[in-house]
């Protein structure tokens, strides 16, 4: 396995979270050498060289969002979206929870490309040890003067705060996330316009993931060249993978972009769990559609895995063996979407209560072969038809799962239950 | 309304550009110290935040984690996303309902603990996993139920 190690390489140091052991682990020398050696165009134009995409899903390229910030003056805003919870996620939690002071950096850096004067970690109401780590962070970064005014003797300042949320899923998409911490309800806005435009209160403002802003430290240490020489010519880079599900070790790792999906479960993740073989896997977050274990080889990287006919999404791989009920399993993502759907537009609203309504009676053996095609019918008034992408990605298993294990969706029918045994907690109708 | 609310309320507008991003950080730190959010409180909220009441309600009733009914000392909120769910955290439910003979979403009779369910909560390595007032232990196995009742919690 090789385990090459830039944004978890302090993950066994003891300490690194606090300032003075990160220091001693050439914390901050990337900063310096930024505001010395760069001028802010400078940054913004490595990061484009770089090819880095933002690592919370959507995968755009970091350069051009900063590049899309309007030349008129307003002071702009970095925001930083702590804000993970696409199920089958977890590589943001350890980042800000293990090293804080990587984020932290990476944000200072982040800033002071894209001129920004103020900066917002939205943190996941969830993340208490998080945002407490961060906390703590950010006053020993105001305290070693790498905040506040004249960074370290430059005429750049910056206030950086740390923002918790609250529990709700739909703040981890950028308008909704703004219109909470802007203190309202977490409702997505209308795109455009873009945050770039009118973002934070109006104002310009840029919304990078967590693990996009943690790459700017080593990518000033050690240049774009060294970032494309790892993945695809566009998926260069790293990518933490989380893996979960019928793994021997299930964890956080970081790999060059277009790894093939085998070797990460094979080798990084130690393979199945004795007896187990792949049923299917969710390759990026529970919102992207299954691939099959017949395309095991498919690289990870962002077009491989579309043409595979999914996304790399938030990098989430949850795995799952044959002991796995796909209509309980689905049944379990798609009422994650009804619970966390934010109300505001009907299909999604209505679609995802209804569609988990229908797979659990199935799962209870009280469905009928027509559920299936009523299912297949509410997910095509869902898809395309909502305000915001939550909607669609309460789509992808289960369309794709439809489509692959329909013989187990009829099995159940056909038997009146699980064939697998499986149970589900039933949290409906209590 | 208590006596610091109003000097929390002006610190946490100190914070922002603009007072209305105090709203949510104000009502974290009154939740902490009252436990939940009752009516009273929301309507101090308002007050102090110069909003109507409906508006801090709405906002309040968006977000899972601020309570508007009384919870117990330990609130445990039991993973139930996907991961864990493959790794028995509905058998974990179903053991901690048992053990504090309430259902998921009540609080025990005593006040001791509330018991609910999270959707993902990030840490599917460590399948299945609680958070226990928001701090996280995992795995916590169906059979470890008893040991999980059993252990000092720090607040």
């Amino acid at each position: 396995m090789s385990a090459q190690h830039y944004l978890l390489r302090n993950r066994d140091v003891e300490g690194i979270d606090r300032i003075e052991v990160y220091e001693a682990n050439r914390g901050y020398a990337a900063l310096r050498q930024a505001l010395k050696d760069y001028q802010p165009d400078e940054l913004v134009a490595m990061v484009k060289k770089s090819g880095l995409r933002g690592r919370g899903g959507a995968g755009f390229p970091t350069g051009m969002k900063w590049g899309f910030l309007p030349n008129d003056g307003r002071s702009r805003y970095l925001v930083v979206n702590s804000d993970e919870a696409e199920p089958g996620t977890f590589k943001d939690r350890e980042l800000i929870e293990e090293n804080p002071h990587q984020l932290v950096e990476g944000i200072i850096i982040s800033s002071y490309a894209t001129r920004a004067s103020e900066a917002y970690i939205y943190c996941r109401g969830e993340f208490l040890r998080g945002a407490e780590q961060l906390k703590r962070a950010v006053k020993e970064a105001y305290d070693h003067g790498y905040l506040g005014k004249n960074i370290l003797g430059t005429d750049y300042s910056l206030e950086l705060k740390v923002y918790r949320g609250a529990g709700a899923y739909i703040c981890g998409e950028e308008s909704a996330l703004l219109e909470s911490l802007e203190g309202k309800r977490g409702n997505p806005r209308l795109k455009p316009p873009f945050p770039a435009v009118a973002g934070l209160y109006g104002g310009p403002t840029v919304v990078n993931n967590v693990e996009t802003i943690c790459n700017l430290p080593p990518l000033v240490t050690y240049g774009p060249e060294w970032y494309t020489s790892m993945g695809t010519e566009k998926s260069p880079g790293l990518k933490i993978m989380s893996v979960s599900g019928a793994v021997k070790r299930p964890g956080n790792y970081e790999i060059p972009l277009a790894t093939p999906l085998r070797t990460l479960i094979e080798e990084y993740a130690g393979g199945m769990l004795p007896g187990r073989t792949v049923k299917a896997v969710i390759p990026g977050g529970s919102s992207v559609p299954l691939l099959m274990p017949d395309q095991l080889d498919t690289p990870l990287d962002y077009e491989s895995v579309v043409k595979a006919g999914s996304m790399l999404g938030s990098g989430g791989c949850i795995v799952l063996d044959d002991r796995v009920c796909m209509v309980g399993a689905t049944a379990r993502l798609v009422k994650f979407y009804r619970e966390e759907s934010c109300g505001k537009c009907t299909p999604c609203r209505e679609g995802t209560y209804w569609m988990t309504d229908v797979l659990e009676r199935i799962e209870y053996g009280q469905g009928q072969l027509s559920d299936l095609d009523l299912l297949a019918d509410v997910a095509d008034n869902i898809a395309g038809k909502c305000f915001c992408p939550l909607g669609d990605a309460s789509l992808g298993v289960l369309v794709s799962a439809l489509k692959h294990f329909r013989h187990e969706f009829e099995a159940h029918v056909a038997d009146h239950g699980c064939p697998m045994g499986a149970r589900l907690y039933d949290t409906v109708n209590h | 309304m208590k006596p610091e609310w109003k000097a929390w309320a002006q610190e946490a507008k100190n914070e922002f550009p603009r007072a209305n991003s105090a709203l949510m950080p104000l009502m974290h730190r009154i939740q902490l110290s009252e436990g939940w959010l009752s009516n009273e409180t929301i309507r101090d909220v308002a007050e102090l935040m110069e909003l109507p009441v409906q508006y801090v309600e709405s906002v309040a009733s968006f977000y899972s984690l601020f309570h508007r009914q009384a919870v117990g000392k330990r609130v445990i909120h039991v993973c139930v996303g996907l991961s864990c769910a493959l790794k028995g955290s509905d058998e974990l439910m179903h053991a901690l309902e048992e053990r504090l003979g309430i259902k998921e979403g009540q609080t025990t009779e005593d006040g001791a603990y509330t018991l609910l369910e999270a959707e993902c909560l990030a840490a599917c390595d460590k399948a299945p996993m609680v958070q226990v007032n928001l701090r996280y232990e995992g795995p916590v196995r169906p059979e470890d139920a008893e040991r999980l009742l059993s252990e000092e919690v720090p607040s």
